[in-house]
């Protein structure tokens, strides 16, 4: 324990998470917050101011998942605070790093149903991994210290931080702390060996196996692992939509994402295995489809940091808890003293047969802007490292089914609440984590319609990234459910071409560029990659374009509706 | 199956709305909960009822202990464990012998009569949730008025 300190709340607050590491937040002033923006003024943090406390949510999750730190946002009290609840909620669901500090109405205001108050702690207790409120200023380095523990510890998550206006505003003697104990908190278990030799002989014995790599895999950076393990034991790998590019998906092991719209050959040789090692995920009703069909004749292996998560939603015949990438290099190390005969088995010609004649026989759209053939086009102009965000709806879709990732861990999506509108934030927030990477927002204009005001911070804070904008002038997911299920009975889909989203985009100071051929779109993405400001290339598509394959809700993987 | 969960968690504001929303939000029902500080004045315990099977039992222990707050959580083996619950019973009485029927009902639960009227008498019961169910079948016939119950409390048998 170092020396006190006096001074008021708001400057502990700075200071504290300057020793966290901080760089930047991400936000927007207002009453009850302006005692903390005074000091950030007085500090070296750089401040990214947003148009909509949303977004400024979104782009601490992007930089959050990128940087693997917390990415923090500022809001104040009230609005400002509500406003950034999706995109805590969104971080949740997603298990993203986050810190968010928003203004509260002084102590002695709360429950008067002051101005701008909201009871954001009870609002936003569902929804985030831990909330704190000090009541008093001396309170601050501690809750900061706990609060970034907590966020990127374990199963990382969102941390609320709500500071009223008068703690921020008073005067003590403060403590920075370097130690401290949370009695009820153990973010990580050593994982049992015991355990992870089942899993082997599972593994070893089975015929037909398969990996199943999550989200967890990409959260604990377990891509070398992951793919050693692959290759030593000659195992297809295949992810759910938020392990997508936890394993090189040029790899001749990979067969994709599994779900609602996982690649072909993903879904049908997952529905075919009888030995899953399933790693960091948490087994979604988007991934597997149907629960117990799904678990029906399958040995399932399940590695996660969360021990809730073992047996929720499927009936596991081994669990190891921990860390997935700490359990995979045990893993690998039992395996490298074994003999393993990895050479061809009929499961793995089999798995290559049906590889091959899906990737050479599903059918795509004939158009020259097909969403397979643009988002191919994008994987083969973006160099390798680049990272790629994306909104939620088809084109989400069609980049999990036509973009392939090479470098592991260069995919981010709201995979878990699907919220609209996360991508171009998250984006900005993703290259500030990474400045010298390019970073594009695979977009819908549905999606990008709901925080595109993030143009002004982009061009402002002056952080470029690409708005990859998939138009087909409707929300289109919606749009296709109601051909499918509702009999063409349309309706609140149609976005009828407004606005235009390269005045929109050069309305900002951004680069806005139409992209109606495949050779257009190639120069526009260059230019895109060259530009210091954020581009947006808006590619017009067919209104009518599915997304196919398609696992219909509530049924299993193996009643997956093909294209025709 | 019914299950008894103990748990020690941080006497702050705030936890026990944590606590029961956990219970909402991941579809789960609690049929009891009590709730009181303990000899440590930082830990409060919280001894919840619910039912389920054991795969539902078990996660609910899960999801609580993941809670930040929660220090401890138990699932109580019931053979193991002293578990009570007061409750106080207002029941109707229509004539002397119903008074003395009662009473007599009440020696044999080990309960105490309050509030003798010409027309009501209260009896507190402390006892498990079975015994209180049968007293409850027995009290029926006279006329149940009102019920107001705490809920069960419980503590692990040492070396259990």
């Amino acid at each position: 324990m170092n020396d006190m300190e006096n001074m008021i709340g708001a400057k502990a607050l700075m200071k504290a998470m300057q020793k966290e590491g901080v760089k930047q937040v991400f936000g927007l002033p207002g009453g009850a917050n302006l005692p903390m923006y005074d000091e950030l003024f007085k500090s070296d943090i750089r401040h990214i101011l947003v148009r909509h406390e949303q977004s400024a949510a979104h782009m601490a999750d992007g930089f959050g998942r990128v940087s693997r730190k917390p990415g923090v946002c500022f809001a104040t009290s009230g609005p400002g605070a509500t406003n950034i609840l999706t995109g805590i909620a969104t971080a949740q669901a997603d298990s993203a790093p986050m810190v968010a500090v928003t203004g509260q109405v002084p102590v002695n205001m709360i429950g008067r149903d002051a101005f701008q108050e909201s009871d954001i702690i009870g609002m936003a207790n569902p929804v985030v991994k831990y909330a704190f409120q000090p009541r008093d200023a001396k309170e601050i380095p501690e809750i900061v210290r706990k609060g970034f523990y907590i966020a990127e510890t374990g199963r990382p998550g969102p941390v609320l931080l709500d500071i009223p206006k008068d703690v921020q505003q008073n005067e003590a003697a403060m403590q920075f702390p370097d130690e401290f104990k949370i009695r009820g908190y153990h973010p990580w278990t050593d994982p049992d060996v015991a355990h992870i030799e089942k899993a082997i002989e599972m593994l070893l014995h089975s015929d037909q196996p398969i990996i199943l790599a999550g989200g967890g895999t990409i959260i604990s950076s377990a891509f070398a692992e992951l793919q050693a393990i692959a290759e030593m034991l000659m195992i297809p790998v295949v992810t759910t939509f938020k392990g997508k590019g936890s394993f090189p998906e040029t790899h001749p092991l990979s067969l994709g994402p599994i779900g609602m719209h996982g690649h072909a050959e993903a879904n049908k040789l997952m529905t075919e295995a009888d030995c899953v090692l399933a790693i960091g995920t948490r087994f979604s009703d988007r991934s597997v489809g149907k629960f117990d069909d799904f678990e029906k004749g399958l040995k399932i292996i399940h590695m996660d940091v969360d021990p809730a998560e073992i047996g929720k939603n499927q009936t596991t015949q081994v669990a190891v808890v921990g860390d997935v990438r700490a359990s995979l290099r045990i893993m690998l190390k039992l395996l490298a003293k074994k003999a393993i005969k990895n050479d061809e088995s009929d499961w793995f010609q089999h798995v290559k047969k049906e590889k091959q004649y899906w990737r050479e026989n599903l059918k795509i759209h004939p158009g020259e802007m097909s969403a397979a053939k643009i988002l191919r086009k994008l994987r083969q102009v973006l160099p390798h490292e680049s990272i790629v965000t994306t909104e939620v709806g088809q084109h989400q879709m069609w980049a999990s089914l036509f973009y392939d990732v090479i470098h592991p861990g260069t995919f981010f999506s709201s995979t878990g609440l699907g919220t609209m509108g996360w991508g171009f934030p998250a984006a900005i927030g993703a290259k500030v984590a990474k400045p010298d990477v390019p970073v594009v927002d695979i977009a819908g204009d549905g999606s990008f319609n709901m925080t595109e005001n993030s143009l002004a911070t982009s061009v402002l804070e002056d952080i470029p990234v690409i708005v990859f904008l998939v138009n087909n002038f409707t929300l289109g997911m919606v749009a296709q459910w109601q051909r499918t299920f509702y009999d063409r009975r349309m309706i609140g889909v149609d976005q009828e071409h407004c606005p235009d989203y390269v005045k929109l985009a050069e309305s900002y100071g951004a680069q806005g560029i139409r992209a109606q051929s495949l050779d257009e779109l190639e120069n526009a993405i260059k230019a895109g990659l060259k530009s210091d400001v954020a581009t947006v290339i808006d590619i017009p598509i067919d209104p009518e374009e599915d997304v196919l394959p398609f696992v219909a809700p509530g049924t299993s993987l193996k009643e997956m509706i093909l294209p025709s | 199956m019914w299950a008894i969960l103990s748990l020690l968690v941080e006497n702050k504001p705030g936890i026990l709305f944590q606590v029961t929303h956990l219970f909402r939000s991941r579809n789960f029902n609690i049929d009891s909960i009590s709730v009181g500080i303990t000899e440590n004045p930082e830990f409060s315990r919280m001894t919840i009822t619910t039912y389920g099977d054991e795969k539902q039992i078990q996660q609910i222990v899960k999801q609580l202990d993941k809670m930040i707050d929660t220090v401890e959580v138990k699932h109580l083996d019931e053979h193991k464990t002293v578990y009570r619950e007061l409750i106080i019973f207002k029941i109707k009485v229509s004539s002397a012998s119903d008074s003395m029927e009662i009473n007599k009902m009440a020696n044999a639960y080990g309960g105490k009569i309050h509030d003798v009227k010409k027309d009501s008498v209260m009896v507190e019961l402390t006892a498990t949730p079975d015994q209180i169910r049968a007293f409850e079948e027995l009290a029926k016939p006279f006329g149940i008025i009102d019920v107001a119950r705490t809920g069960v409390a419980a503590l692990q048998r040492s070396g259990a």
